[in-house]
């Protein structure tokens, strides 16, 4: 008897006894509310194949690689870690990589035991690319072009120093343009990447599959070392589902938004210029997936390219973005990238600025502007601002 | 291959069945408690029964549990899990000739495997020749593996996550084992079937020696063409305890094939240490094991992949109450604890500098019951913290689980 009434005691106390989950805000994983069964069902999918699938030299690894899965590069799907960080190279104008044929456009620094890793080929310019958080991207990619090219100002025509442009580029084969895409002489608006060289979340997926980790699809079938088409080595429908899984990929939710310095902050984040580029607001269009359609989100990101100065003009290039030119970084999610980043800041395109303040300094060209002004300000009202940012 | 055992399987329930007509053909044979003994005893160590006059003893355990774990505020809920059954045959062949097998039936016959199969030959005390499937002695768990052995009812992580146990692999070798009065010295060497690239190739996605295992081929074939060795000595002090050092090591990638040179010849290497020992009055026993792998990674591979780990446990067991409870004469109720270490990537980036991290804790305090000493229930609470690769924050574990184990 006494038995039986432990037994019913531990089974009661199984759940109260067991670590509790983190507070929703302190996450960036997870589904958008409102999925369907059938959708939660795909969600999970994509879950396993982007967090769980580890690629080895059986199924498919390298045999030159940068990650041997997805998750390597997007804990927790926050930002990245330097352990990670990718390179691309190739040349400094817009007339298209030259390096193709030498393995361009990035580098597999990493290879199977018995090959030998690529190196940057003689002539070639390069830069480092730190992972992204993945966190909301399906929102990103539901902005329609009218929207991002009604904030572009290609000829800084309202004089504020800020002159952001769309990268325009050609579709690969595999991508289907959407249907309120504007083109312009056959090239489209790409969004996804450091110099949104991507145009959506399948043109990614099957790049980061080949280009990552060395996995060949039938939408991009050439084997990285070879440089040979070869059999697919991940199924159309995992691709799918990861596509998916990044789509509903919840937005990250802002912390002590409320709190008086958080807002003292937000008001000086949009004094200072700041709030130019990194805009708050946008909108998606029409989606089949009902959580994503027509919703106001705050991302804090133009979805722009944007001079950002000598200091950061890494000489390299893609697409028609120039190589001082970078897509503006979403801003959401940031105050909880060292939960991802190993406990501390990895900032800016390549993970040089190990703090905010950091990445703020290393601002120049179009947002020099916004930075004198930061450097302006006294040490409360920089504290109000970078609680600011930390609470996104 | 599965159907021989079933066979063999098969045959000794029939027997067994059989004999149980007359009780009084099966006869359970004593432990020798005269002679002292040493881990690497283990797998004589067991209790067994003999079958009317037939030359062979049999003999098993089995493990079940019942757990509800959560990580994060995720559960998979409850879970029952049939771990494994193990039938265990031991023959003696002649004067100084014995043969013992261990046969396993993992998560309700998923898994059928050959733990132990050998012939020991006994040419003087101090020098046996063992053959066969052997139990490469690594640490002390490795061999000493039986489920009601224990006090808790998962297997140390560091023993099965990081170490590879149970490690069984065909091969050849020799022991041998000398008294004097308080004293005991034992030693055992082995060459056996080795390793491959999956130690460091795998979908753990970390250096990962248990990965190995997965490769039957291994029981024929050899990846790199060298033998593995493992070595262990032992010195044990009737009034201070059991100390074990050992080691493992060989070439575990396929370094060349046809004659062609393909990679460079790249070792793992295992060092280990363990102790046990009761403490006099408390009766406290405490037994804990520590190991060290060195594994050469290429250098142009992955860091995800860590060329050092290192990992152990330490249990504690206290006897409360030994005495006739609920009408079993010599019942005991223990407390118990284990603490549990593993990294599994001991280093830092080379982008960085940074501590790579990959490790784990946990803490697992224990209540276990045995009505005979070939029987426990138990019940234990694991919490756990456990970090990824770039030192985020832990992912944090806890839950209850119950479990039942007995020799039979």
């Amino acid at each position: 008897m006494a038995g039986l009434v432990a037994a019913v005691i531990i089974i009661q106390a199984c759940t109260k006894l067991q670590p509790s989950a983190p507070a929703d805000d302190e996450l960036l994983d997870g589904p958008v509310a409102g999925l369907t069964y059938e959708q939660n069902r795909q969600f999970l999918a994509g879950d396993v194949a982007f967090n769980d699938e580890v690629f080895t030299a059986q199924s498919g690894l390298g045999s030159i690689f940068v990650a041997t899965s997805c998750g390597s590069c997007h804990a927790g799907d926050g930002k990245g870690h330097p352990f990670t960080t990718l390179t691309r190279f190739g040349q400094t104008d817009s007339t298209g990589n030259r390096f193709l044929h030498l393995g361009g456009p990035q580098l597999q620094n990493r290879s199977l035991s018995g090959f030998t890793p690529e190196q940057i080929p003689t002539g070639a310019t390069f830069s480092k690319f730190t992972p992204p958080a993945n966190t909301g991207l399906g929102f990103l990619e539901l902005v329609s072009d009218a929207d991002i090219l009604a904030m572009a100002d290609p000829n800084d025509a309202n004089g504020d120093g800020i002159s952001g442009v769309p990268n325009y580029e050609y579709l690969p084969s595999f991508v289907t343009p959407f249907s309120n895409a504007l083109p312009r002489n056959g090239k489209y608006i790409h969004r996804f990447g450091k110099k949104a060289a991507a145009y959506n979340l399948l043109h990614q997926t099957v790049n980061a599959y080949n280009q990552d980790i060395g996995i060949t699809s039938t939408f991009s079938p050439m084997d990285v070392y070879s440089g040979l088409n070869i059999d697919p080595e991940v199924s159309d429908k995992t691709i799918r589902d990861v596509v998916f899984y990044l789509q509903t990929l919840k937005t990250p939710v802002q912390r002590n938004q409320n709190d008086a310095k958080v807002m003292q902050g937000k008001n000086i984040f949009i004094q200072s210029g700041c709030e130019s580029c990194h805009k708050q607001t946008l909108q998606t269009g029409f989606s089949n997936i009902a959580p994503l359609s027509n919703k106001t989100f705050h991302p804090y990101t133009d979805l722009l390219l944007h001079d950002m100065g000598p200091g950061l003009n890494d000489g390299y290039t893609e697409g028609s973005a120039k190589t001082s030119e970078w897509r503006t970084p979403p801003l959401w999610g940031l105050g909880l990238s060292p939960n991802s980043q190993g406990g501390q800041y990895f900032l800016l395109h390549d993970g040089r600025a190990k703090s905010i303040e950091e990445a703020i300094l290393l601002h120049g060209g179009e947002a020099t502007n916004s930075k004198d002004k930061f450097i302006q300000l006294t040490a409360a009202d920089k504290a109000a601002l970078l609680k600011f940012l930390e609470s996104l | 291959m599965i159907k021989f055992f079933s066979f063999i399987t098969a045959l000794l329930f029939s027997l067994v069945a059989a004999a149980q007509i007359d009780p009084a053909l099966l006869k359970r044979i004593p432990k020798d408690t005269a002679k002292p003994m040493l881990n690497m005893d283990a797998v004589y160590n067991r209790p067994f029964v003999a079958v009317g006059k037939l030359p062979v003893s049999v003999g098993g355990y089995m493990e079940a549990n019942w757990q509800h774990l959560g990580t994060d505020g995720v559960s998979e809920g409850h879970q029952f899990q049939f771990r494994r059954m193990t039938l265990f045959v031991s023959s003696t062949i002649g004067k100084r000739l014995k043969f013992l097998s261990e046969i396993e039936f993992e998560d309700g016959a998923k898994e059928i495997s050959i733990e132990f199969a050998a012939i020991d030959i006994e040419l003087h005390p101090l020098l046996n020749l063992r053959g066969g499937m052997i139990l490469n002695p690594i640490g002390a768990f490795n061999q000493n593996h039986d489920g009601p052995k224990w006090e808790f009812t998962d297997r140390p992580i560091a023993a099965t996550q990081m170490l590879p146990a149970t490690w069984s692999n065909a091969g050849f070798g020799i022991y041998g084992k000398h008294y004097n009065k308080d004293w005991m010295f034992g030693y055992e060497a082995y060459l056996s079937g080795n390793f491959d690239n999956t130690i460091i190739d795998n979908v753990e996605n970390k250096t990962f020696l248990p990965a190995a295992k997965n490769n039957k081929e291994r029981f024929e074939e050899i990846n790199s063409g060298l033998p593995l060795l493992t070595s262990k000595v032992a010195v044990r002090n009737s009034k201070i305890g059991e100390l074990g050092l050992s080691y493992m090591g060989g070439v575990y990638n396929k370094f060349q094939d046809d004659g062609l040179q393909l990679d460079d010849k790249r070792r793992v290497d295992v060092f280990a240490v363990d102790f046990n020992t009761t403490l006099p009055k408390l009766k406290t026993f405490i037994t804990a094991e520590w190991a060290w792998i060195k594994v050469n990674v290429p250098a142009t591979f992955t860091q995800q992949y860590g060329n050092k780990q290192q990992g152990g446990f330490l249990d504690i067991v206290q006897p409360l109450i030994k005495k006739k409870m609920l009408g079993w004469p010599n019942a005991t109720l223990n407390l118990a604890c284990r603490l549990e270490y593993v990294d599994w990537n001991k280093g830092t980036f080379t982008s960085t500098g940074g501590n790579i991290a990959e490790d784990l804790w946990s803490i697992m305090p224990a209540v276990s019951f045995r009505p005979t000493a070939q029987t426990v229930l138990r019940l234990n609470y694991r919490h756990q913290g456990q970090r990824d690769l770039l030192g985020n924050p832990r992912a944090k574990t806890g839950g209850f689980s119950f479990g039942i184990s007995t020799y039979f």
